[in-house]
């Protein structure tokens, strides 16, 4: 019987949630790894009872958690993260030139066919693999080392690597989003990349149409359409659809156009949901409600999702990691509030219940459809 | 017999009491205390002090006979009273708050 294991990522530790395909009773597992945050866990598609974790302290730096029982139990592997030659510089906040320096792992991306092969997007931005179910990482260097590398600048949350997709019908072909870098795309496994921000307008630099600078929060694709990409910018939600090569903006009439968040309904490819912010200087739902908002034509015309969310005196964030779907029919869609709150909802938006309360603050939302 | 006392957090990474007793070879120094730890536990390599460069990490002190030994060479023989186990060899995590 199909069953539902949702990964939830906080501040201070890990969750995993479970149901069976009603998704009505849940059961919450954890805190796993408590007083540590972690940022990312998800479970491989080859393997799903095979999951990495990102375990991470300010005192006691980064490890890489592994379960092969789908989250019962636990192993430390590899946490040895070095670059890989000469480390150069990016330029810090001030503009001066800064050494790229490790910091943290902020989201850990399976190979989609081998379970023992995982990609770690760090700050300060960089890609890793490991080949060896995470005992072992080396950084894909050509990405950091990229002629534009050394311009790069941190955003608020720092210079971090936290999108990764693989390309379902080329695993060589990869695409990940820096803040605030941009979006950048290989096509041989990661040897060379070539930054993918054309069509991207972003105010806040003082060449709104430059090459590499924009602050790209979350990139989103749907299996079935993978020269489709959605991008939920730090302001304008964009879509392209010839893998990154152009971009155009889908805002519509969203009441803001900042968030974080982006995902694709699993059946329907031109069915999007974004959680709207107020600003980047704000950080709260829009309006004070926790809306989601879905786009039944690919964007641009957007309706709100509030059957089951708080519509008054809501200050909470949805982090860029924090949304997920699962591949029932109906599609289930999660996301995860830094108000500690866990959301579900089992008819592709139009009804939401709270499947986990007073979390600590969500920072990461993965779902695993079990069969 | 070297007496190590851990941080809570770092318990999570060892499976055992805050205080794990260690083997360390004569003159016991910083450095040799924190070999044979991380030999016995390998998850916490990299928790107390950087891969590599072996550099202390920021926020982590090292304690000892009331006296703050986080600045000192980590290859200086540690005091008698720890090298004895009498006195604990202690890492912390420095205070937070607000």
């Amino acid at each position: 019987m199909t069953s539902i294991r949702v990964l939830v990522g906080t501040r201070k530790g890990a969750f995993v949630l479970t149901a069976d395909g009603q998704r009505k009773r849940w059961t919450i597992d954890g805190p796993h790894f408590a007083g540590w945050e972690v940022f990312h866990a998800k479970g491989s598609p080859a393997d799903p009872d095979r999951i990495y974790l990102s375990q991470s302290s300010s005192w006691f730096g980064q490890l890489i958690q592994r379960s092969n029982d789908g989250g019962r139990s636990w192993e430390p592997v590899g946490n040895e993260f070095a670059y890989r030659g000469d480390t150069g510089t990016h330029q810090w906040y001030d503009g001066t030139p800064h050494p790229w320096e490790f910091a943290r792992v902020w989201h850990l991306e399976p190979d989609r066919a081998d379970p023992d092969t995982v990609f770690a997007g760090v700050e300060d931005a960089a890609l890793f693999r490991s080949r060896d179910g995470g005992r072992s990482w080396e950084e894909l260097s050509g990405l950091r080392t990229h002629d534009t590398g050394a311009l790069w600048q941190p955003g608020a949350g720092g210079l971090c690597l936290h999108t990764i997709l693989q390309d379902p019908r080329d695993a060589d072909r990869l695409f990940v989003a820096v803040s605030s870098a941009g979006a950048f795309r290989s096509d041989d496994g990661g040897a060379r990349w070539k930054p993918i921000n054309r069509g991207l307008v972003s105010e806040q630099i003082p060449d709104p149409h430059a090459e590499i600078g924009h602050c790209v929060h979350r990139l989103a694709q749907h299996p079935t359409r993978p020269d489709t990409l959605f991008m939920q910018k730090h302001y304008d939600v964009m879509r392209s659809d010839d893998a990154g090569e152009s971009w155009r903006e889908v805002s519509g009439n969203l009441p803001s156009d900042f968030g974080f968040v982006i995902d694709v309904h699993a059946h329907e490819p031109e069915t999007l949901y974004v959680v709207p912010i107020e600003s980047d200087a704000l950080h709260y739902a829009a309006e004070g409600r926790l809306r989601v908002f879905r786009s039944r034509t690919g964007g641009n015309e957007w309706e709100p999702l509030t059957q089951g969310l708080p519509q008054a005196h809501c200050y909470v964030n949805v982090l860029r990691d924090a949304m997920a779907v699962d591949r029932m029919d109906p599609c289930g869609v999660y996301f995860g509030t830094t108000g500690g709150d866990v959301y579900v909802s089992a008819d592709a938006g139009d009804h939401w219940v709270a499947i986990a309360n007073n979390l600590p603050a969500v920072l990461s939302v993965e779902v695993q459809t079990l069969p | 017999m070297i007496r190590v006392l851990l941080p809570a957090p770092l318990c999570e990474l060892t499976g055992t009491e805050r205080e794990v007793d260690l083997e360390v070879e004569a003159p016991a120094t910083t450095a040799r205390v924190l070999d044979a730890l991380e030999a016995r536990f390998p998850a916490l390599r990299g928790t107390i002090r950087e891969h590599g460069t072996k550099k202390r990490r920021a926020y982590v002190r090292f304690f000892a006979c009331r006296r703050d030994l986080s600045h000192d060479d980590p290859d200086a023989p540690l005091p008698d009273e720890v090298a004895s186990g009498r006195e604990p060899f202690i890492v912390l995590g420095a205070m937070s708050g607000g």
